[in-house]
């Protein structure tokens, strides 16, 4: 790869995706910037307000990413989202919890391995029941495969809720052959209905001090707390950094990802998608390539389940419910299946205007006119169009707003399938090459033109 | 989907076949139509002289059987298919040629009977591992992929793609490799598009083209796997006669090159013009094999020909 053709690819990059996302991002941003403006926020309220936009946009970016392995390049019907995310944390949790301490709030301990074991065991984890899902799926139809993985992401709520799965009791030492195990550990388990209290290392000073950035951060933490928020900026600059980093997370998986797709492995998975017994036909393993595929699209998402839930104090079983599944469905048609970049468009657009904004809408409106406070109940709600009053019914809606954005969501969706099935970059061509397949000895426009005089010709 | 409805019919006609006396009063109408047959035939003009001579088979089928259910389909088809020639397997609609043609190529497992490639015995192996072994085909209806382009379509073919292995596809270094192979590939791909005289359809969907450039496409991806034999499913079926003369000159073209080709064909004009060696089928069964000549002056293939005809 020689300086020039990095260049000219860095060059082309620019031109189309990376002006579209930035342009994506900013007028998401900058609604949220002057819906802040309008709320009275200050500078702490507008950065939380940033951070928690930003922490959306990453979650629902890397796992649309994710599935856009699966359904967009392969086109294996993977309705088990959650349960992959669901492994990746609990492996997580378990690996890394410090064992249970005297009087600590925890009742269930871990194996106190430092954070990034769990990491790299979550992901690995994930990734080994990605395998185990997908074997026995492999020979059935796209529609049974759906069943399969919702089945299984079910199976896995269940297990954590499960009471035999709640507490084990880890002997002092564990012979295995030659090897002789001495577990820290003493109690470990899922926790059951109660949860996982995530008492492990902040996740971010974990990050910050393996790269040996934790005392830069501090120092300049307590540079804006002297000079721009002078009451505990901590929690604040945290969840900024921690938005940045999901950000890093997203890039890579994009780089992974778009690399993986536009290759020869892609072209194989893209094959796959549009006729298995042509690509069958052809010489290529097709039970290799999606097993490979569904495989690290499971420890991907089981990465993006780590990221989303890591630095939450707890988690607990009823947060892996197959709603997120769907969300992160509709992110990816939103965006288009098939194209990379669509898919973290689809997931921020989700992000900021179908998850968070709803909300944010209700709070401006409120905000906007003063409105009194909404009816109890729906009975009340509908009583005041006795009067020709639409008015409690309009507070009524605005106060369920939460509720309303699953039906909001579905109304997109089915607008979505009316008018535009392939999402905003599905359509796109995006050619499953490490090369340019242009004519070689032809370059640029000329190649095009050439091409199509040949075609003139006959 | 039309492959295996075919099977199935086929099979319905190999039971009718078992009471003999269904025969014979379809021979009588054969014999009214015979004249069109014979007017057919003799528009043979350069039929390739068969050669005798002990060539190489690449392509061996031995008793190979095939039973949907209670149905027999394919009994006791065996033939061989000599290196460099155009060998034609003909027969009426539900004759059994579709299903021998999925055994062969591990679409299907033949409940009997056994294929042999290039010495080796093939039977039971998977799709991809026949066609890496050299032996390609295409479909009855064209199965291009659509929403990839006629590229892509073109670039998965080739064998032994290094980049088909994720690590070397992601990885920084490795990487290089590939992207070596695939500007290498890629000339050949553009060659073979230059063939086949669709280059100028190179960036299209190929869910765009007509049912004409599908079947050369389709022809050109098998080529791409570089293979010793291609077998095509009714290449010239829903093809303009300007189109097939042109895809004939491709495959009279490959075969001097070497190639050796097996087609299945409902056109017995088409077939007996073009092959040095005609196989036909009738009821799951071979029912005669030999040269253009012998086939036409054969009064059983004449008889079950129209006889068995739909």
């Amino acid at each position: 790869m020689s300086a020039s053709d990095v260049r000219e690819r860095f060059a082309g990059l620019f031109e189309r995706d990376v002006t579209l996302v930035l342009a994506v991002l900013g007028a998401i941003y900058l609604a949220y910037l002057l819906a802040g403006v309008a709320f009275g926020y200050g500078l702490r309220g507008q950065l939380n307000s940033m951070a928690n936009l930003t922490f959306y946009i990453g979650v629902f970016g890397m796992l649309a990413l994710a599935l856009n392995l699966h359904w967009g390049y392969t086109g294996l019907f993977n309705i088990g989202i959650v349960g992959f995310m669901g492994i990746g944390i609990y492996v997580t949790a378990l690996l890394s919890k410090p064992p249970v301490a005297e009087g600590g709030a925890a009742q269930v301990g871990g194996f106190g391995l430092p954070l990034f074991v769990g990491v790299i065991g979550g992901v690995l984890a994930a990734g080994l029941f990605g395998l185990l899902v997908a074997l026995p799926a492999l020979r059935l139809q796209a529609d049974y495969l759906a069943i399969v993985t919702v089945a299984f992401s079910e199976i896995v709520r269940f297990t954590m809720m499960s009471r035999t799965f709640q507490t084990f009791t880890v002997p002092d030492t564990i012979d295995l052959w030659v090897f002789t195990f001495d577990p820290t550990a003493d109690t470990v388990g899922l926790g059951g209905g109660g949860g996982l209290i995530l008492n492990y290392a902040d996740p971010l000073e974990a990050l910050l001090r393996g790269l040996f950035l934790w005392e830069p951060y501090l120092a300049f933490v307590a540079l804006v707390q002297r000079t721009l928020i002078p009451n505990n900026p901590k929690p604040v600059i945290d969840g900024l950094v921690y938005g940045i980093v999901l950000l890093i997370g997203v890039g890579l998986f994009y780089l992974l990802l778009s690399r993986t797709g536009k290759s020869p492995f892609g072209r194989v998975l893209k094959a796959i998608r549009e006729d298995e017994d042509v690509a069958n036909a052809l010489g290529k393993d097709t039970d290799r390539f999606k097993l490979t595929a569904f495989v690290l699209g499971a420890a991907l998402m089981g990465l993006g389940g780590i990221f989303w839930y890591s630095s939450r104090g707890s988690i607990t079983p009823p947060s892996f419910r197959p709603n997120i599944t769907f969300f992160v469905w509709i992110a990816l048609i939103i965006g288009g299946a098939g194209s990379n970049t669509g898919s973290f468009l689809g997931g921020a657009i989700f992000a900021g205007v179908l998850y968070e904004g709803p909300r944010y809408f209700k709070n401006l409106v409120e905000t906007a006119f003063e409105l009194g406070d909404a009816p109890r109940n729906f009975g009340e709600a509908m009583a005041g169009f006795a009067s020709l009053d639409p008015m409690p019914f309009v507070l009524y809606t605005l106060d369920s707003v939460s509720q309303l954005r699953l039906v909001i969501m579905g109304v997109v969706l089915i607008w979505l399938m009316h008018n535009r099935p392939e999402g905003m970059l599905g359509h796109r061509k995006e050619t499953a090459s490490t090369v340019d397949l242009r004519r070689p000895g032809t370059d640029g426009a000329s190649g095009k033109a050439a091409a199509a005089d040949g075609g003139d010709e006959r | 989907m039309s492959e295996t409805d075919e099977s199935t019919a086929g099979g319905s006609v190999a039971t009718d076949g078992e009471s003999p006396g269904a025969e014979g009063g379809d021979a009588a109408d054969g014999a009214s139509s015979e004249t069109d047959l014979t007017e057919v035939m003799g528009t043979e003009t350069d039929v390739p002289s068969g050669d005798d001579g002990g060539r190489y088979a690449p392509l061996e089928v031995e008793g190979l059987r095939k039973e949907f259910g209670g149905i027999v389909a394919v009994e006791d088809v065996s033939f061989d298919v000599e290196e460099g020639t155009l060998t034609g397997l003909i027969g009426p609609n539900g004759a059994g040629k579709s299903t021998t043609f999925n055994l062969i190529t591990g679409m299907l497992g033949p409940t009997a009977g056994t294929v042999r490639f290039n010495g080796e015995d093939i039977t039971g192996m998977q799709p991809h591992q026949i066609a890496n072994r050299g032996l390609a085909r295409t479909f009855q209806i064209a199965r291009e992929l659509e929403e990839m382009t006629v590229l892509e379509n073109m670039m998965l073919a080739p064998k032994g793609q290094v980049g088909e292995s994720l690590w070397r596809s992601v990885m920084p270094v490795a990487r290089g490799s590939v992207r070596e192979q695939e500007t290498e590939q890629l000339e050949r791909v553009w060659e073979v598009l230059d063939f086949f005289e669709i280059d100028h359809l190179a960036d299209e969907y190929a869910g765009n083209l007509s049912g004409g450039q599908r079947k050369l496409l389709e022809m050109a991806r098998a080529l791409l796997t570089d293979p010793d034999v291609m077998l095509l499913d009714e290449p010239f079926a829903g093809v303009n006669p300007t189109l097939e003369k042109r895809l004939l000159e491709h495959i009279h073209e490959l075969r001097e090159q070497g190639y050796t080709f097996l087609i299945v064909e409902h056109d017995m004009d088409l077939i007996m013009n073009n092959c040095e060696r005609v196989i036909v089928m009738h009821q799951g069964r071979i029912l005669k094999d030999g040269t253009p000549t012998e086939i036409k002056e054969s009064e059983e293939v004449i008889e079950a020909y129209l006889g068995g005809e739909v």
